[in-house]
């Protein structure tokens, strides 16, 4: 089983897929409820606390805005135990979602100088483009599996 | 500052997303339930929240799961269902991350029809993704610089 970084970190697609070839995603739900999980102080919604920008800094530099540290402290360490990534470069919506235009590219940043094998691909439009979707991630993950091994 | 005690510690929570033309979320609800075992379930209007143990929702997933493999996704999720941090009934509304999903879920009739195709299909049948690429290992600089060297010459 490799743990695979997912991006966009909340995406149902990827994590789905990787978990249902065997591997384990690394999606934001994990650190969400590792911090969720943590007794503390309250600090709703997200018990991000005033320590997690200051463990940020470990991925961006001090004059970076605090939401980019603080989202990197979710995201920085789903990236340093991934073993693959699968990245999906046109996810309009994680504008919304996952907030952060910056966050973004330095999250695709990182994951390009792990030196890990990668995957990018675009959100399928049909059916015959589903197909190749599917088939892309199929023959990675099995790939991956055939490494581990 | 407020003491914070969590609730739920040691369950994990997964989203089961169903689009299916055979199956309704309350279908899956009631399979659910008679291999629940002590798994909290929660039945939505997409399919179902499930909380417990890591062992036992594993083996509640992979029992409702094979209803349909190919029509029925599975997510993790952070916080437990209804929690007032994040439940709309507590913020009005959507909930955070619905719109993620419901940008997934009006492509999900695509990975399904993938997922159907390619269980049918020889691996080196697949089409070709648009745009893939597939990063291995980054260049050194050895290698590099032999490359450099040579369009020079």
């Amino acid at each position: 089983m490799v743990k695979v970084f997912i991006y966009p970190t909340t995406s149902l697609i990827l994590s789905d897929m990787v978990e249902r070839w065997g591997h384990k995603p690394l999606g934001a739900a994990l650190q969400i409820r590792e911090r969720i999980q943590t007794p503390g102080f309250d600090s709703p919604p997200l018990q991000m606390t005033p320590e997690d920008p200051k463990r940020g800094l470990r991925y961006a530099a001090v004059e970076v805005p605090s939401g980019v540290r603080g989202r990197m402290a979710l995201l920085g360490p789903l990236i340093e135990e991934a073993e693959a990534a699968i990245v999906i470069n046109d996810a309009d919506f994680s504008f919304g979602c996952m907030g952060c235009a910056r966050t973004n590219e330095l999250v695709k940043l990182l994951i390009r100088h792990r030196n890990i094998p990668i995957l990018e691909l675009t959100y399928p439009r049909s059916e015959e483009e589903g197909v190749a979707f599917v088939g892309a991630i199929k023959r990675f993950l099995k790939g991956l599996g055939e490494v581990s091994a | 500052m407020k003491e914070y005690v969590p609730t739920y510690v040691g369950t994990v929570t997964k989203y089961v997303f169903v689009d299916s033309p055979d199956i309704t979320p309350q279908t899956l609800a009631t399979r659910a339930y008679e291999v629940s075992e002590g798994v909290m379930i929660k039945e939505t209007c997409f399919g179902l929240q499930v909380t417990g143990t890591p062992e036992e929702v594993d083996r509640l997933i992979a029992h409702i799961r094979r209803m349909d493999p190919h029509h029925i996704f599975i997510k993790d999720r952070g916080f437990p269902p209804g929690d007032p941090r994040r439940c709309r009934a507590n913020l009005g509304g959507a909930r955070p991350g619905y719109y993620g999903h419901e940008f997934e879920i009006g492509l999900i009739r695509f990975i399904s029809h993938g997922l159907d195709a390619t269980e049918r299909m020889d691996e080196q049948d697949y089409p070709e993704a648009r745009n893939p690429r597939i990063t291995g290992p980054g260049l050194d600089a050895r290698t590099l610089k032999r490359l450099i060297d040579a369009e020079e010459k």
